[in-house]
């Protein structure tokens, strides 16, 4: 039975791991924006078996807030065993490209306050000596393309800051996951059309739970996203700056 | 749809007017959550409120009946209507006003609904119930989603001792012996046939009659069987009369336990156990058909149309006879009283034109078509089968519902 932290916690992939994990009776604490959505995922959670859910409402531009807000939980649950980071946006790519403005609040969204976050989580769970920091990531980390790269940058940018975290936190004990989805069917990309490589949620969500489960360092999810990226990052770059991808 | 009240208030007042549908897992048939604009449930799955005590439930539409009864049936409770899948949401089952294997003892899914949520057109919020808004509540239960948008549904569950059901199967040699069967089974909680429409002569009609009853103490626990899927469209060729009728007459003779004790995931959803089974049909898909014969028309009614569809050569690979009981006051409600037949067509030359012939002989018997089923039922056809269509027009204005929720079915049916 573990003490999740679930940071963005309304988000399709989020709510699909919180109910999996409610389900086999680990202890809550939930962080998102809404807090009409939160009181409803609280319900939603303890219905499903988990022995005690706890949330509060997050911004994660609001950098001041972190440190009470990471606290707090720690209080409600008596300790934190997991984080899950897991919120997000996707930015239009081609509003980025005509706004400086849009991506750098894309990045600070998707990386730099992540990262603040990380910052303050990292030094707290060394102190602890266990447990686990995982990090929703994206297969668009692992090469810059030009459908996406504003995004693909911030994912990028996190999984390069969660490597330095995991070398930093071996010695201590803890693990640091990067997850790395595929194409996943949610409200996030609910304007795309779907496809067979398309996953839902709780695919993903079995996949994150597992590699916790098991210490794992970096999870694709579904597992087939190993391959096709193994492929698209071998692709020396003057075939690759040709593509359309 | 945007999860919150708010945000979906805005969202159907962005819509221009344009027409939207909500829509669940897409479970229906035809086109019936088809639509320019459509609102996904899925988005709003919560479970709100669960009384273990009193057996009541409370949920978000898009929470699907699979996510309730893992979550029920390990606490001892049950859904009191559930229909063949259990891939539907509680709002989609609301909408079709679904049935299941005990509706000639239970009535309809909305039959042990308590209230619900509907957002109208004008974002406002109202709760319906049978004795509250009762208008509204008979033109959404059944109304395939063209009042507003379901946001939460409240379910009165059924108590049970364990997740097994005692299962009794009799062999019905004709039609006619099938529905005397289901006459003198009439007390069994469900009751269900399977039904071969390719045998032709004295053995049309042939049957295996299943009837269930919800099993002494026991376990509660979950079926361990995984789903497979179909991987991919199977030539249309594979499906033709030779080989369905090889099928059926095998299935129909295949050695079974008179008596047995089945997890209810094999007793009530045989088919979720096969994902993707449309694909068995070939690219060109295929047509679900099913309606219902008022008590009147007797067997010979049934015998007619069950001829006429043997006659054709276009086999049905699945059919399901039931026993339905007594009409709702629900207006678009499907079942009433009399015997409902509901069977696959593989999508060929000259099924549009069979099925055109059916409708006209289900109405001369004074049946009519279930619109969860449907894909290319006639303004006509509708119209002589659910004289209270004029009552839900009627309240779908009053509401300011008409033109702000419409769906291709709803438009081709004159709504």
């Amino acid at each position: 039975m573990m003490k999740v932290l679930i940071v963005g916690a309304t988000s399709a992939i989020a709510q699909a791991v919180a109910r999996q994990m409610a389900a086999r009776g680990d202890t809550l604490f939930l962080l998102a924006r809404s807090e009409e959505r939160l009181a409803a995922l609280e319900a939603d959670l303890r219905i499903r078996g988990a022995p005690l859910v706890g949330s509060s409402a997050f911004d994660a531009a609001a950098l001041d807030r972190h440190a009470a807000l990471l606290q707090q939980a720690h209080a409600h649950m008596g300790g934190i065993d997991v984080v899950l980071v897991a919120y997000g946006t996707l930015n239009e790519q081609q509003a980025c490209e005509r706004d400086v403005g849009q991506t750098l609040q894309a990045l600070h969204t998707n990386g730099t306050s992540v990262i603040a976050l990380l910052t303050l989580l990292a030094n707290r769970f060394e102190a602890q000596g266990h447990g686990t920091l995982a990090v929703i990531g994206s297969v668009a980390g692992d090469r810059g393309r030009q459908s996406n790269y504003v995004y693909g940058t911030a994912k990028g940018m996190l999984a390069i800051f969660l490597q330095g975290l995991r070398n930093r936190l071996h010695r201590c004990g803890v693990n640091v996951l990067t997850i790395k989805p595929g194409f996943v069917d949610t409200p996030m990309t609910a304007a795309f059309e779907k496809g067979p490589l398309w996953a839902s949620p709780e695919q993903v969500a079995s996949r994150i739970i597992l590699a916790i489960d098991k210490g794992w360092d970096v999870v694709y999810a579904p597992a087939f996203w190993r391959l096709i990226m193994l492929v698209i990052t071998t692709i020396p770059e003057r075939v690759f700056k040709r593509l359309s991808l | 749809m945007p999860a919150s009240h708010a945000e979906l208030r805005a969202a159907l007042a962005g819509a221009n007017g344009q027409p939207v549908i909500a829509r669940g897992l897409g479970r229906s048939y035809g086109d019936s959550s088809l639509a320019p604009t459509v609102f996904s449930s899925l988005s709003r799955a919560m479970l709100l409120e669960f009384d273990t005590e009193r057996g009541l439930l409370r949920c978000e539409a898009g929470a699907s009946l699979a996510d309730i009864l893992a979550v029920i049936v390990p606490r001892g409770w049950f859904l009191p209507v559930t229909p063949g899948t259990r891939f539907v949401t509680a709002g989609g089952a609301l909408a079709s006003d679904v049935h299941g294997k005990n509706h000639h003892v239970d009535g309809c899914f909305s039959a042990h609904v308590t209230e619900i949520e509907l957002m109208l057109a004008d974002g406002t919020v109202v709760h319906c119930a049978a004795d509250r808004n009762r208008e509204l509540f008979q033109a959404t239960c059944g109304g395939m989603g063209l009042t507003g948008i379901i946001l939460s549904v409240q379910l009165r569950l059924r108590r049970i001792d364990s997740a097994l059901i005692a299962q009794r199967t009799f062999r019905a040699r004709s039609l006619e012996h099938a529905f005397e069967l289901f006459e003198r089974e009439a007390d069994a909680t469900y009751s269900v046939a399977w039904i071969d429409c390719v045998a032709a002569g004295r053995q049309l009609g042939r049957s295996l009659l299943m009837t269930g009853e919800h099993a002494g103490p026991g376990t509660l626990a979950p079926a361990t069987a995984r789903p497979i899927a179909v991987p991919a469209d199977l030539p249309a060729r594979l499906l033709n009369r030779r080989t369905v009728g090889a099928f059926n007459s095998l299935y129909f003779h295949l050695p079974r336990a008179a008596d047995s004790l089945v997890h209810y995931e094999k007793f009530f959803y045989p088919l979720d156990r096969l994902l993707q089974w449309n694909r068995l049909y070939g690219r060109k898909g295929f047509l679900q058909y099913q309606f219902v014969l008022p008590l009147e028309a007797g067997a010979a009614g049934m015998q007619e149309i069950l001829s006429r569809i043997s006659a054709s050569g276009k086999g049905s690979f699945l059919a399901v006879l039931k026993r339905l009981g007594g009409q709702n006051a629900n207006y678009l409600s499907f079942p009433v009283a009399g015997y409902t037949l509901a069977l696959d067509f593989k999508m060929e030359e000259g099924v549009l034109e069979l099925l055109n012939e059916l409708d006209a002989m289900v109405a001369g018997h004074g049946g009519r078509l279930y619109l969860a089923k449907d894909s290319r039922m006639s303004v006509e056809t509708f119209r002589r089968g659910y004289p209270a269509w004029e009552k839900l027009q009627a309240v779908r204005a009053l509401h300011g519902a008409s033109g702000r929720f419409a769906s291709l079915q709803s438009e081709r049916i004159g709504l």
